[in-house]
């Protein structure tokens, strides 16, 4: 071969475009959360209150921290610091893997209070409640799919950069992956005082 | 590296790191923010920090100052979508 195609520019645009629809899609949520929200803003309150801030707050600091480690992954590549970069890769998903586990915990002790979507105890506390945690549960569960998601990807990364495939000179897949990564960060900024910290 | 591809200088582990400390402290106001009764305010207020923080976070880790014109572009259009599809919403919700 003897010229080689490639886009760069191109490519990070088209993962911008694909990011654009998710944030309609994720927008769509939030819509249906404030207008629940203009419905029933004192029931709103209170099953904020059933929700652990720490919980809430730890997972916001490590989504944030990850953010860091693959925002600085990529200086690392630009700079041809293979090592640090695949400890900064390494990282960001070790970070998303204790978000889950968090998550775990969390949603194993709400589940436990009996809290989960269609429950007795749920429908016993009135259709406001009954909303909140429906959009809480599907909001955080898309949420908790795209960070299992962010992480797989990261995952074929770092291999990859392992690999000698991605590269100082070409590392698009690293930028991509990293800006589908700070998605999930920006939801969650959102998800956390609208869902954790309404008073 | 390929002539075509231009890139841009690598942005300092400093300048990610200060952002970075920006967003914890961010964090903590929203928290200490949601905590102060301001009725219908609270929810404003937490969405002003909200959207500070993404500043930062677009703007910086997502690299969005250093790119072209069409990103900018691009991202504008579907802020602009955006705000006409909860602007409709709440025309009908409000007003039914």
């Amino acid at each position: 071969m003897s010229h080689e195609h490639r886009d760069d520019t191109g490519a990070r645009f088209g993962m911008w475009v694909f990011l654009y629809t998710e944030i309609i899609l994720f927008s769509g949520l939030f819509l249906l959360y404030s207008v629940a929200l203009s419905k029933f803003p004192h029931e709103f309150g209170i099953a904020s209150h059933k929700l652990n801030i720490y919980f809430g707050a730890i997972n916001t600091l490590i989504l944030l921290l990850s953010s860091l480690t693959m925002a600085m992954a990529i200086t690392a590549i630009q700079r041809g610091k293979i090592k640090q970069t695949l400890l900064l890769t390494s990282s960001t998903i070790g970070l998303a893997l204790l978000f889950l586990v968090n998550k775990f915990f969390e949603w194993s002790a709400e589940i436990g209070h009996g809290i989960y979507p269609g429950s007795e105890h749920l429908a016993a506390m009135g259709p406001g409640v009954t909303q909140f945690f429906n959009l809480y549960y599907f909001t955080a569960g898309l949420h908790g799919f795209h960070v299992i998601v962010g992480a797989t990807l990261i995952g074929v990364v770092t291999v990859r950069v392992k690999m000698g495939k991605v590269t100082p000179e070409r590392y698009v897949l690293l930028e991509n992956s990293a800006l589908y990564w700070h998605l999930v960060d920006l939801v969650w900024i959102f998800v956390f005082p609208l869902y954790y910290l309404i008073l | 590296m390929h002539a075509t591809e231009h890139q841009h200088e690598p942005v300092s582990y400093r300048t990610l790191i200060l952002t970075w400390a920006a967003l914890g402290i961010l964090t903590g106001l929203t928290i200490a923010a949601s905590r102060i009764d301001m009725g219908a305010g609270n929810v404003w207020v937490a969405l002003g920090i909200a959207a500070s923080k993404s500043c930062l976070v677009i703007g910086i880790f997502m690299n969005m100052r250093h790119e072209s014109r069409l990103f900018k572009f691009g991202l504008m259009a579907a802020l602009v979508i955006l705000a006409i599809f909860i602007g409709m919403t709440f025309i009908d919700v409000l007003y039914r």
